[in-house]
């Protein structure tokens, strides 16, 4: 066949970089099984031993809880605002509605060292202190660009007059978001709580500078306990980490394809 | 249901003048429709009367209750939109039903109430499916059925049959005026499908650039148009420029240099007073005779085809009468005419319709 060492060359060549990008987090995975102190291979034996240590390890399993916490406030709150900003940029003239909106994207555009130290160094003008409030201010900041980009896709492609049926028929403008605007957006705004989710849990940049002393999410956590020793726990955590970030989207994915399949939209 | 009125109605969009000053009345159990081209302010009386927009300027009434500061959700409409509007991710049922929630309806009554609705637009089984399983024409009667079930003091239709393909538009257009006859509710049809218009209404309001045209029965405007832009818009018209030269009791001469003197039945003419005029010869009107024809009454000249536009039952004809191109439809049993022939047309004057001239 014409061209078909070409193309397995490519084909090869795809692969083995897949591989390389891949390859570590595949060890890190196998190595949280490894029976043996030392994290490297061979490997001595399969276990669980590292996972059942994670969870009697204090500092890990508080990191964790802050962690979760953090991602759910974060998820929560982010969505409330991205969708309340949403509806206002789509469905209403606001003044300065382009401003506003690359405003509300500008987040992800900004490199997260300079948005970190910016908001640090505003808080330090005002004399603020650090907080787990302004943590979370923080994450909000840096997820709401996701919920707006994903929830605004889908509100656009909502027709106006599906809503203005239902004024019609008598529902109010609060029922008709609750019945109609709402349910019809709502794959979008779970996609959109699971973005902030994911982001928020395994964001280190932002967290190290924001973070108040004392605290610690499961990213900084890792990130301490790196600079002392590589412990197998590491490979636990870490294999954890991967589950809750690659699973929770793909879970959401799953679920909004059940609920569009079903309301036919 | 109720009488719908417009005092003096203005509604303006930024500089931009969508509807001039327009007095309407919609008498109750009406069929009204508002005709017009495309950015005419059609759209925009009845999204002001559905409230939808408000009007600048002037009072909206249903049922001589003023409406201005009333919320669209209070103001028990049914409204069907162009492209059906319904709710994707409830069932037919639910859609029907979801005006009922929102009303003093006993929720034992409203299954029953849905289930008649849905026979009344002849979709009696289709009750538990979602929308995306119906196909346009049904997903339309659905959303009729939604409009008409909360009993609305007024029926808004928004050009509901122009999404639909053309065989579906003309059965769907007997049974929305069978449904409408049935339940009696007064109804505001907007569209720009003159045919829609005529077929549907008892009355015809004809806009053009935000302003009223003329309103009145569909023979009304289509007999005796007021302006030269209802006789373009309802049909094709012929319209020569005349002078009025005398007007006997029950009819006006004019003077058409094409023709001669053609008298124009009085009721036809209304306002033409002597002096400058316009003839109007509808297309329809105006037939191209073959060798033997019976001319008797009819008035002729010799024309000259230009084109012929076969179009099944009728043939469409562009001749030209010394430098005057005229426009002829005509039915036909047998062959139409050959372009570059010469032939005889004709019409009979008691056809013919006179405006007043510039």
């Amino acid at each position: 066949m014409m061209g078909g060492l070409g193309w397995n060359l490519i084909r090869g060549w795809t692969l083995l970089v897949y591989v390389f990008m891949f390859l570590p987090v595949a060890v890190v995975v196998l190595l949280s099984f490894n029976a043996s102190q030392f994290g490297s291979f061979p490997m001595t034996g399969f276990s669980f031993r590292w996972f059942i240590e994670l969870t009697q390890n204090d500092a890990i399993l508080r990191a964790f809880r802050t962690s979760i916490i953090l991602g759910l406030l974060t998820a929560l709150i982010s969505t409330t605002l991205g969708v309340l900003a949403s509806l206002a940029l789509v469905r209403y003239r606001v003044p300065g509605a382009n401003v506003i909106s690359t405003l509300l994207i500008a987040p992800i555009l900004v490199p997260e060292v300079v948005l970190a130290v910016a908001l640090l160094l505003f808080l330090n003008f005002l004399s603020i202190n650090k907080s787990f409030a302004l943590l979370l201010a923080g994450h909000v900041i840096f997820t709401l660009p996701f919920v707006i980009l994903v929830v605004q896709a889908r509100l656009v492609s909502i027709k106006r007059d599906v809503e203005e049926a239902a004024l019609s028929l008598g529902a109010n403008p609060v029922q008709t978001f609750f019945q109609i605007t709402l349910p019809l957006m709502l794959p979008a705004v779970l996609a959109g709580a699971l973005f902030a989710f994911t982001i928020s849990f395994d964001d280190i940049t932002g967290t190290l500078f924001w973070k108040p002393g004392g605290v610690e999410t499961v990213p900084t956590q890792i990130f301490a306990m790196l600079r002392n020793s590589i412990s197998p726990e590491i490979n636990a955590l870490g294999t954890v980490m991967i589950v809750m970030t690659v699973g929770l989207p793909l879970l959401g994915a799953a679920i909004a394809r059940q609920m569009a399949r079903k309301s036919g939209t | 249901m109720s009488s719908v009125h417009l005092n003096n109605i203005v509604k303006r969009f930024g500089n931009f003048t969508a509807v001039h000053p327009t007095d309407l009345t919609i008498p109750e159990g009406d069929f009204v429709t508002l005709l017009g081209p495309s950015g005419c302010g059609k759209t925009t009386n009845l999204r002001m009367i559905a409230g939808l927009l408000d009007p600048t300027e002037g009072e909206i009434l249903i049922g001589g209750r003023r409406m201005n500061d009333v919320p669209i959700h209070k103001r028990n409409l049914g409204i069907v939109f162009q492209n059906y509007a319904l709710f994707p991710h409830k069932t037919v049922a639910e859609n029907v039903g979801f005006g009922l929630r929102y009303r003093d309806v006993p929720k034992s009554e409203v299954p029953g109430r849905v289930q008649a609705a849905l026979d009344l637009v002849q979709l009696p089984d289709v009750g538990s499916r979602y929308p995306k399983a119906l196909s346009g024409g049904q997903q339309q009667r659905i959303a009729l059925a939604r409009a008409i079930v909360i009993e609305p003091e007024v029926l808004l239709l928004d050009e509901p049959l122009s999404a639909l393909d053309a065989n579906l538009r003309e059965d769907m257009r007997v049974e929305l005026k069978r449904i409408q006859h049935q339940i009696g509710v007064t109804t505001v049809f907007v569209t720009h499908d003159q045919s829609e218009a005529l077929a549907m209404s008892d009355r015809i309001v004809v806009m053009s650039a935000g302003r009223v045209e003329q309103v009145g029965t569909p023979e009304e405007v289509y007999n005796t148009p007021a302006s030269t832009f209802v006789a373009n818009f309802l049909g094709a018209s012929n319209i020569l420029p005349a002078r009025c030269i005398g007007r006997d009791p029950d009819k006006i001469r004019l003077q058409v240099p094409q023709f001669g003197v053609v008298p124009v039945p009085g009721e036809r003419a209304p306002g033409v007073g002597e002096g400058a005029a316009k003839l109007v010869l509808r297309a329809e009107k105006l037939t191209l005779l073959g060798d033997g024809a019976d001319a008797t009454g009819l008035i002729t000249a010799q024309a000259t085809v230009e084109t012929v536009d076969y179009q099944g039952q009728t043939v469409r004809y562009f001749v030209r009468l010394g430098d005057t191109p005229l426009q002829a439809i005509n039915m036909i049993d047998t062959r139409p005419f050959a372009a570059g022939s010469t032939v005889t047309i004709g019409f009979r004057p008691q056809d013919c319709a006179a405006l007043q001239g510039e």
